[in-house]
């Protein structure tokens, strides 16, 4: 059995959602998420899903973080929430 | 607005707790949804395809209708990005660097452009000086990045991998050379209008296999009739090579549809100057 | 005692599901920043994929690509209970996939709104229209 790196993956991921979310630095943010991202992937290998992960690796801890930095740096970086 | 907002998902949240109950355990071999039709992809994918990657099967072949729409919504993505954010006008004011001694010439007047090459290089407004190291790690390593990207693909019915993520690596390692230089370098190398022809050829790739078997008098995206164009193939996985072909094209489109949505988010549609 | 035990294990991946997604609906509800809304719809989407994989995870079984696929012996018999789901992993691919063309386009359009309006603030922003 692996429930227990299950919990702690989850609970990680969890606390990085919730940090992704009230960071009031948008960099701060987008490097959250990337973190989510990266936990989310390796849950879903725990779960073998192992094209999934394999995705999620690619696409929402590379380009999306790379998209997200690239928007925050045309936009504004602070926010009020 | 927060506390409306509070009440809300707690009803959600407790709504979708209640359903949880109804679930079959988690990891129990005998859930509804293993039963079915997934036991048949599980069980003949092999004989059916050639490949032992049971998802790429269900992706390109079994679901493949379904994947080449995809691919059509990938293409409309960068398509939307570009519409909404290119610009075409000409900035007034541009940054030269005199190379021989580094001093930054800011000419306001876009009518007289100074030639670029030897003499004057060209600058963004926030410059800084390129990081040796920086620069020749990513230089070294961009290759095998690619590399890596195209073995993906190769593999994608024997590994996990195929079309979307060697597309992706592809595409984020042209955007690391666009980080670790500058925007410009990228945009000298990889035209915008071959970004646009690329990405629109990987979307008519997947839909040309697709009718080529119409053609070969099968249905559309029944590889099996591909068999006569390929006559040195002795297995028996014409299949798994129509596949392959399909992946191809995912893969170029994904690739270019990346590069097409960074570049326009980065420089604010005007392909100049980015991070 | 046990029976509350074999509950939690049988049953907290879909909780976490569930807060996971509890998570998002509130980051897209009451946040501010547009570019936080954005976040909050992604965090939703991967909840909504954490559900799908967890619908297709097997105990005891082994990732989905067929072992000794080209063996001298032949094909041995397959046992689906061996292999996880390939059905859900093949649908949350694809969701993958169109989720990053959709954050990439909500990207564009936060920068569009930003060069328009100067500002990304909701309430800001609703001030701006009315002031038009």
């Amino acid at each position: 059995m692996h429930w227990p790196i299950d919990i702690i993956v989850l609970t990680f991921v969890i606390f990085c959602a919730i940090a992704a979310l009230s960071v009031k630095d948008l960099l701060g943010t987008a490097i959250l998420f990337g973190a989510y991202s990266f936990l989310m992937c390796l849950l879903w290998t725990i779960m073998g899903a192992v094209d999934v992960a394999f995705t999620e690796a690619s696409v929402g801890a590379g380009v999306s973080t790379v998209f997200f930095v690239a928007a925050i740096f045309r936009t504004r970086r602070r926010t009020k929430d | 607005m927060r506390f409306f907002a509070f009440i809300v998902v707690c009803l959600t949240g407790a709504l979708l707790l209640y359903g949880t109950g109804e679930f079959p355990d988690w990891g129990d071999p005998n859930s509804p949804a293993s039963l079915h039709l997934s036991n048949y992809y599980i069980e003949n994918a092999l004989n059916d395809t050639g490949a032992p990657n049971f998802v790429t099967a269900v992706v390109a072949d079994y679901r493949g209708f379904d994947t080449m729409f995809e691919t059509a919504v990938i293409f409309c993505g960068g398509l939307a990005c570009f519409l909404l954010l290119r610009d075409f006008r000409e900035k007034k004011d541009h940054y030269y660097r005199h190379i021989p001694t580094g001093v930054i010439l800011h000419v306001k007047d876009s009518q007289k452009p100074l030639t670029i090459g030897k003499e004057f290089g060209y600058m963004d407004k926030d410059w800084v000086p390129p990081d040796l190291i920086i620069k020749t790690v990513c230089r070294i390593l961009i290759p095998f990045i690619q590399i890596y990207a195209m073995y993906v693909v190769a593999h994608g019915d024997y590994s996990p991998g195929g079309g979307f993520q060697g597309g992706v690596i592809f595409g984020s390692s042209l955007i690391l050379l666009a980080i670790s230089y500058d925007l410009k370098t990228l945009v000298k190398r990889v035209k915008e209008r071959v970004l646009g022809i690329f990405a629109a050829a990987g979307v008519l790739l997947y839909a040309g296999i697709a009718a080529l078997c119409m053609l070969m008098g099968g249905n559309f995206l029944d590889y099996s009739k591909l068999a006569p164009l390929v006559p040195w193939n002795s297995h028996h996985n014409i299949r798994a090579i129509g596949m392959l072909g399909v992946e191809i094209g995912v893969g170029i489109a994904v690739m270019a549809v990346m590069l097409i949505i960074y570049i326009n988010i980065v420089s604010e549609g005007r392909h100049d100057e980015g991070l | 005692m046990s029976d509350v035990l074999s509950l939690i294990v049988a049953k907290y991946n879909y909780w976490l599901y569930v807060i996971l997604m509890m998570i998002g609906l509130y980051g897209m509800i009451a946040k501010n920043n547009l570019v936080k809304k954005i976040v909050g719809m992604n965090i939703f989407q991967t909840a909504i994929i954490l559900f799908y994989v967890s619908v297709g995870y097997k105990r005891d079984a082994t990732i989905p690509i067929l072992a000794n696929a080209h063996d001298a012996h032949g094909a041995t018999a397959i046992h689906a209970a061996d292999y996880i789901n390939p059905l859900t992993s093949c649908l949350m691919l694809t969701a993958i996939v169109v989720s990053v063309a959709t954050f990439g386009y909500a990207m564009a359009l936060a920068v569009r709104i930003y060069q328009r309006y100067q500002t990304l603030e909701e309430d800001e922003l609703r001030m701006r229209l009315s002031e038009e």
